[in-house]
């Protein structure tokens, strides 16, 4: 302001321009936005500590991606995360903490920190299908204090699963590695999941390892939304085996 | 115009305009409060020192590792550590004393119940209750009636290996057949032997009950894993039937949805997440709330 007699203009002078001018403005803060954000994401395409590779972890079958996508869809993830923060008070609750790679398959992940409900990356394995559907339906009925909305629709109402396949379609270009066979599978493979042996079983674990199969809900042939959910939530954070898992080769 | 400001408090004089002038309306150029914009220099300030001191910047291959070295996972293992620092001494005395001197041993009997009462609350309460109280299916822990035995030993196993959780090998196991669903019973068997049941623990039946039928169907279907009379049998996880206590419920409605689907509940094998002295603390506690045998 002083040296505006003066020829050359002063940097805040120069600085007028941007708030004279609402799109130079615009374009002034997308480019510092993205420098912030290149520097920030960029990295985490190509340095190796942040692309730890896990033994165990698999894409989801077409049952437990049903009941993920049922999982999305309820809106679970208002209320629950899926990532057990490296902090003591979380491993002592909830089990190890989460590697990134157990949700490397995750389009798009369940992180965070909102803990309206607990955290459920870990859950599964942790309670029977049978706790899981009553509490589904009424949560009230097993934990009297949960103020979880309940889900009575979810087992009265048929697993939609023929369009599955195409959404295993679309993860694959995301980079998912689903092959064209178990794509074409996907429907049947969902029905073997979601019953006792029937033959097919042993060929589906070889496509997806430790997947729970069993008679879900009973009504075998006729899935149910919450037999998908089931299965997701069966699943989660049991991929990955701890008791082999090395903490320390892993820090870096 | 009486209340025309004194010249001498005017603003524009004290602290000048920002020179911006829209048709006449100028801009006060008063400056930031000292407080704010020390405090505004503080957190550059702080941020430069986050920057040398904690990993920040990524660069070619890998990323500035800060001062000391610090990283998030390291941190949680020295602090797991420490807590097994805090409880070690507790917890090799818990490993290798027996469920009974635990119990009898008013040291390891304290440590044990609180240990206990806090992994009862995270991995227990959600189906037992918080209280132990149970809800329908899920069994109460308070009383003195057990589905698979109630001493230290047969809750400890309960624990290590879980109730028809398939994934354990050594699991409980016992499947009540599902008598309706499956034909094994016709309709109006399935009704008589239900109100045979309730006669069991001197509930009122209806008037017109076929208590002879159901009788019948009793002991040919039933009293071989509940009993003759009703008193069930803990080796296969048999319930007592002639008591007041009810898994399900004794409504006569209860009792035949449970004839006709068969089954039973399930609990999860703890040894594949709990470790070994936990279990053997929970045993303890849930020993302790009441029935313990």
């Amino acid at each position: 302001m002083t040296n505006s007699t003066t020829h050359k203009p002063s940097l805040w002078q120069r600085h007028a321009i941007f708030e004279k001018n609402s799109i130079i403005l615009i374009v002034g803060i997308l480019v510092a936005i993205s420098i912030g954000g290149l520097v920030e994401v960029l990295p985490l395409f190509y340095l190796k500590s942040t692309i730890e590779k896990v033994e165990g972890v698999r894409p989801y079958s077409p049952l437990e991606l049903a009941g993920r996508n049922i999982y999305v869809r309820e809106g679970c993830y208002n209320c629950h995360s899926q990532m057990v923060r490296p902090l003591r008070d979380e491993v002592e609750r909830y089990g190890h903490y989460s590697l990134a790679a157990e949700s490397m398959y995750d389009h798009p992940f369940q992180w965070g920190s909102k803990r309206t409900g607990p955290d459920l990356a870990r859950v599964g394995a942790k309670y029977s299908d049978d706790w899981h559907r009553d509490h589904l339906r009424n949560p009230r009925s097993v934990v009297p204090a949960s103020i979880m909305p309940g889900y009575p629709w979810l087992e009265q109402t048929p697993l939609d699963i023929a369009h599955i396949g195409e959404d295993m379609a679309v993860l694959s270009i995301e980079g998912v590695p689903y092959t064209p066979e178990m794509i074409a599978s996907a429907v049947s493979d969902a029905k073997t999941q979601g019953s006792a042996d029937d033959g097919a079983t042993a060929a589906f674990l070889k496509s997806y390892p430790k997947a729970i199969t069993r008679d879900l809900g009973g009504n075998n042939g006729r899935l149910t939304e919450a037999d998908a959910l089931i299965a997701y939530l069966q699943l989660l954070g049991t991929q990955v085996d701890f008791k082999l898992y090395d903490d320390k080769a892993n820090i870096r | 115009m009486t209340n025309r400001p004194d010249t001498n408090l005017d603003p524009r004089k004290a602290v000048g305009t920002t020179g911006h002038d829209w048709d006449g309306i100028e801009e006060l150029n008063t400056p930031l409060p000292r407080w704010w914009l020390w405090t505004f220099y503080a957190t550059i300030l702080w941020a430069l020192a986050y920057w040398v001191v904690y990993p920040a910047i990524p660069l070619a291959t890998s990323f500035t590792k800060g001062m000391f070295g610090w990283t998030s996972r390291e941190q949680v293992v020295q602090d797991l550590d420490g807590l097994k620092t805090l409880r070690g001494p507790m917890t090799a005395k818990i490993e290798a004393a027996s469920l009974q001197d635990i119990a009898k041993t008013p040291e390891l009997l304290s440590f044990a119940r609180a240990q206990g009462a806090a992994a009862f609350a995270v991995n227990c309460s959600p189906c037992h209750g918080a209280g132990a109280q149970g809800f329908k299916g899920y069994p109460n822990l308070n009383d003195d009636d057990w589905l698979w035995g109630g001493s230290l030993d047969a809750i400890h196993t309960t624990l290590q290996h879980g109730i028809r959780w398939d994934a354990d090998k050594d699991t409980r196991a016992s499947m009540m057949p599902a008598f309706g669903r499956d034909g094994i019973l016709k309709p109006n068997e399935i009704s008589a032997v239900a109100d045979y049941v309730r006669t069991l623990s001197a509930l009122p039946v209806e008037k017109d009950a076929d208590l002879k039928l159901g009788q019948k169907v009793f002991t040919e279907n039933c009293a071989a894993c509940h009993g003759e009379k009703g008193e069930g049998i803990q080796d296969v996880g048999a319930p007592k039937l002639n008591d007041k206590v009810w898994l399900y419920g004794p409504e006569k409605v209860t009792i035949m949805e449970r004839i006709t689907l068969g089954g039973g509940g399930q609990m999860p094998a703890w040894s594949q997440r709990l470790d070994s002295p936990t279990i053997k603390s929970l045993a303890v506690y849930v020993h302790t709330l009441g029935g313990g045998q």
